[in-house]
């Protein structure tokens, strides 16, 4: 009798797991911070630490890094919800990059990446001093993260040693760093795609519109669709936006996300037409593609 | 990756919400997967995921590119293959996640690998299993490494046991074949603590039993033999929590204003309810729950009771002290309170134990300074019986080795609130972290009280609780720990002579050559002390690490040995600076020379003569050297 009474399901039970993680951070560090990437896993990760601290407010802030590129929708989004839900909001943008007008389309997504993405993100967290980072990583998405731990060691150089990990077992993680050195925490590191949305409908957690489907301005480039998010987008000769039903299954800078074209335009649409599909997630996003082994590269330099 | 379900796929097109509100209910399995590299364990996991419609088409794509085979097919073990690093060697070298669904349920496989050096990543991955999967190559039969597996299974409390027969097709599905590894395993087993064991003979490179029943086996599968997956699928899971034992380790304490004040944290065992009876430890303070709260849907909601593995935030109705690190109980049903226990120790690190130092030991949501007190057996992998440690007194035979298992006495500084691992995962398990390095070194399970068999009074837990440190006050900083910083051994050099020999002169030149190459030596200079003085502050330096340098006149053997005695005869090097008598004379006319004796037997003799002043400092560092006081620079 008991045993069904008590029986808990895989989502209440990931939620739980994450929470022990989020407080664990929030009680073990100094100044941590919330890496706030206005994505769909940003806002689940959001709604746990939410949860996590329910009634009081968060007991850090999110951290956007911009790279100017990001969508206008998803810059709209990030006000709105952190206004709304008094969330202490820091946005940090590389301004050296901005300075030498570092762009997608002249310097390559390699180059781009690095710049507008990994090295702001480090120089903001030397510069503000956080010695603990939450990400929105799950291992599920590719293969270089499914063996990374929940707090993830960096050094003072804010790198990965996939090689020198520590062992991590049970619920007890190992939260001691010196000056300098610093820990990643991933909450939701055991979440699929199927759990972030299922929990996203669940909880009726608010999401960047983008994810729904809806009639937008796109090119075709090498069978990839790029949105024409504004009027920083370089056409090629000849080359005329097109209007079509599309959405985005995962969202980051627009010139590098690639669209789907779709008809799902509510929210369990989406679910279903993700259920269906045949292609995994990080297809669309490109800098994936750029190398060999990209991803396990970008994460020893330091990108999330 | 996506959970889609051949079976649930129309059931998606044509109810998405009913889809959804079926999958909502599906619980949630973890298992460790355990075999060495040939046993085919990345072929099993690469199967299930693949005959449960768990991989998209691009990457069977990449898979598809990457397999390289003659025939075109795919080698499924490449689906979880992982890092770079590890792709160069063709062996998985950590413990990698994958997840996979099905109608039933959703699960976490922990890949981990199968090397006698890798007991580190078994360990990891079952910490948290509820089943563990052994492979057993049919070819092979029960090796060394299978029994190996299945006890570290077993000593990291997972209740149930697969045992996959794996390559049944090589053995052309032959009932005697698995019948013979059952039996054998079967007789060792029955010593393990699985609640059960459960054998399946299989074919993960063909497909037989993994997802789909086999023809092959019809002597297992017609007599109702599950496959793989069914027994995943229908293991029971939350029979295993503990739901007797409240015990609720606070992790933060959430006060938003004055009016509230919430403990948050994850119920570790047992149920609580609201209006239950509370005591906190350590105050023994007792209280009633006011609220067992959470957040649904965006709002503060209220539970009428929480119960593992919920993380919610209680609410007392009297205002007592209670912070991270205490534990609510229930007053009647508490854990043991103690300083001091008995656990078995798996050893992480590269770096050996150290009974000498002190480590911090994490257990729930404390952390404590904690000392290994002894160790006690040693487990012998190749044969699992204990191998008892004699003592040694200087700890060099308690050394425990990347990969050890070991069962241990530790005493911690302030008393944690334990229960046996047998019973309690949570409350019963800990890592050990390396304050000097910051890592993880070992993880812990402790054993049942071993004390008493009678459970603990109340006055007897606050007693404990009270207690001053379970550790003397004493250095937290070993010999060894200090080798490894300064890169050098304590030791004193002794410089016997005459009066005017030139020993301050040997002695301060000694000094600033061992300097200058990077070392940390020191003169002792309190020139007219008695010999009890200088043999503390001797004894003092050495202890600090230091090459230390004494150039004082003690004409006698008694009062050198007692030099010797006092530093330690290892740590001691008399260095006898025989210069010519006439000439020490010529230089200390004023001196007494009475009663001089020279040193019977000096660990090295120097002759002192103007311009070989470096000769002498050389034979001394050659000495050192020699001696191993000194690492690389």
């Amino acid at each position: 009798m008991q045993l069904d009474k008590h029986r808990i399901t895989h989502l209440k039970q990931l939620e739980a797991e994450s929470i022990q993680i989020i407080r664990e951070v929030a009680a073990e560090f100094e100044r941590p911070v919330m890496l706030y990437s206005i994505g769909k896993d940003s806002s689940v990760l959001v709604r746990l630490a939410l949860k996590a601290f329910a009634p009081a407010k968060l007991p850090f802030p999110l951290m956007h890094i911009d790279t100017t590129w990001k969508f206008q929708d998803m810059i709209a989004f990030r006000d709105t919800f952190c206004r709304e839900n008094n969330i202490d909001l820091l946005v940090y943008t590389n301004a050296e990059g901005v300075k030498e007008n570092i762009n997608p389309f002249d310097h390559g997504s390699e180059k781009y990446t690095d710049v507008m993405k990994t090295q702001a993100l480090k120089q903001a967290l030397s510069k503000y001093q956080f010695d603990a980072a939450f990400g929105g990583a799950r291992r599920d998405e590719e293969k270089s993260r499914a063996k990374e731990r929940v707090f993830s060691f960096r050094d003072k150089f804010h790198q990965w040693d996939p090689k020198n990990q520590r062992p991590e077992l049970w619920n007890l993680y190992n939260a001691k760093i010196n000056k300098g050195e610093s820990i990643r925490a991933f909450p939701i590191s055991n979440w699929t795609e199927l759990d972030v949305w299922q929990y996203i409908y669940l909880e009726q957690i608010p999401i960047v519109p983008l994810y729904i489907s809806q009639k937008r301005p796109v090119v075709n480039r090498d069978g990839t669709l790029i949105m024409v998010d504004d009027e920083r987008m370089r056409l090629l000769p000849g080359e005329v936006p097109d209007v079509r039903s599309v959405r985005f299954r995962t969202l980051g800078c627009y010139p590098l996300s690639g669209a789907i074209e779709s008809e799902a335009d509510t929210l369990t649409k989406v679910i279903q037409e993700m259920l269906l599909t045949r292609m995994s997630e990080r297809q669309g996003r490109l800098i994936d593609h750029d190398q060999d082994a990209s991803m396990e590269k970008k994460k020893r330099e330091g990108y999330f | 990756m996506s959970q889609v379900n051949p079976a649930e796929q129309s059931l998606i097109r044509e109810d998405i919400e009913a889809y959804l509100a079926r999958h909502e209910q599906k619980t949630l399995l973890r298992f460790v997967i355990v075999g060495s590299v040939d046993d085919g364990k990345s072929t099993l996991i690469g199967r299930l995921l693949y005959d449960t419609n768990n991989v998209y088409d691009d990457q069977l794509a990449a898979v598809r590119k990457a397999s390289n085979l003659e025939d075109g097919s795919v080698d499924l073990s490449l689906l979880t293959d992982g890092l770079a690093a590890e792709r160069e060697q063709g062996i998985t070298i950590d413990v990698a996640y994958r997840y996979f669904a099905t109608e039933k349920r959703k699960f976490i496989v922990a890949d981990t690998p199968g090397h006698v050096q890798y007991t580190r990543n078994m360990v990891t991955g079952a910490s948290t299993a509820n089943v563990a999967v052994i492979l057993i190559d049919a070819r092979l039969g029960v090796l060394e490494q299978s029994r190996r597996h299945s006890y570290i299974a077993s000593l990291l409390g997972i209740p149930h046991l697969l045992v996959a027969v794996n390559k049944m097709d090589l053995k052309d599905y032959s009932q005697e074949v698995f019948e013979t590894i059952k039996k054998e395993f079967s007789a060792f087993g029955k010593n393990l603590r699985f609640k059960d064991i459960t054998f399946i003979p299989v074919s993960a490179y063909k497909g037989d039993n993994v997802a789909q029943k086999s023809t092959r086996t019809p002597w297992y599968t017609n007599n109702g033999g599950k496959t793989v997956l069914e027994y995943l699928e229908d293991v029971p899971v939350s029979a295993d929590l503990n739901f007797e034992d409240f015990r609720y380790p606070v992790q933060y304490v959430n006060r938003p204003n004055l009016d509230y004040r919430g403990f948050c944290g994850q119920v570790a065992s047992g149920v609580v309810k609201k209006g239950d009876p509370i005591m906190v430890l350590p105050s023994g303070k007792t209280s009633r729950i006011k609220a067992i709260e959470t957040m649904q849907g965006g709002s503060l909601a209220e539970l009428a009771e929480a119960f593992p593995p919920l993380s919610v935030t209680l609410r007392f109705e009297d205002e007592i002290d209670c912070s991270r690190g205490d534990m609510v109980v229930h007053p009647d049903n508490r854990p043991e309170v103690t300083r001091s226990f008995e656990a078995d120790l798996v050893w992480m690190h590269e770096r050996p134990l150290d009974t000498q130092k002190t480590y911090l030991i994490k257990h729930t949501t404390q952390t404590v300074r904690a000392q290994v007190d002894k160790v006690h057996a040693k487990l012998d992998l190749p044969t699992l019986s204990e191998q008892p440690i004699a003592a040694s007194g200087d700890g060099s035979r308690d050394k425990l080795e990347l990969n050890e298992i070991a069962r241990v006495t530790l005493t911690c500084h302030r008393a944690l609130y334990v229960d046996a691992y047998v019973k309690n995962r949570t409350t019963g398990a800990f890592i050990l972290v390396d304050s000097l390095y910051n890592t993880t070194v070992a993880a812990g399970m402790i054993r049942a009280r071993s004390v008493s068999a009678k459970a603990q009074s109340l006055d007897e837990a606050l007693k404990e609780v009270r207690a001053g440190s379970g550790l003397l006050p004493k250095t937290q900083v070993s010999p060894r720990e200090r080798r490894e910083r300064f890169g050098q051994s304590g030791t004193t050099v002794w410089l016997t002579g005459l009066p005017g020999s030139g020993r301050w002169t040997l002695a301060y030149a000694l000094e600033r050559k061992l300097f200058d190459l990077g070392r940390t030596a020191h003169v002792v200079t309190p020139f007219d002390e008695t010999l009890p003085t200088i043999i503390s502050a001797a004894h003092a330096c050495t202890n600090a690490g230091l090459i230390t340098i004494c150039a004082f006149s003690a004409f006698k053997e008694a009062e050198r040995a007692k030099v010797r005695d006092a530093v330690g005869a290892e740590r001691f090097i008399e260095v006898f600076v025989d210069t010519d008598p006439a000439l020490c004379r010529e230089r200390r006319p004023d001196a007494s020379f009475e009663g001089f004796e020279p040193p019977k037997s000096p660990d090295l003799e120097v002759v002192l003569v103007r311009s070989r002043l470096h000769e002498s400092i050389e034979a001394i560092i050659g000495l050192l050297e020699k001696r191993g006081q000194f690492d690389e620079i």
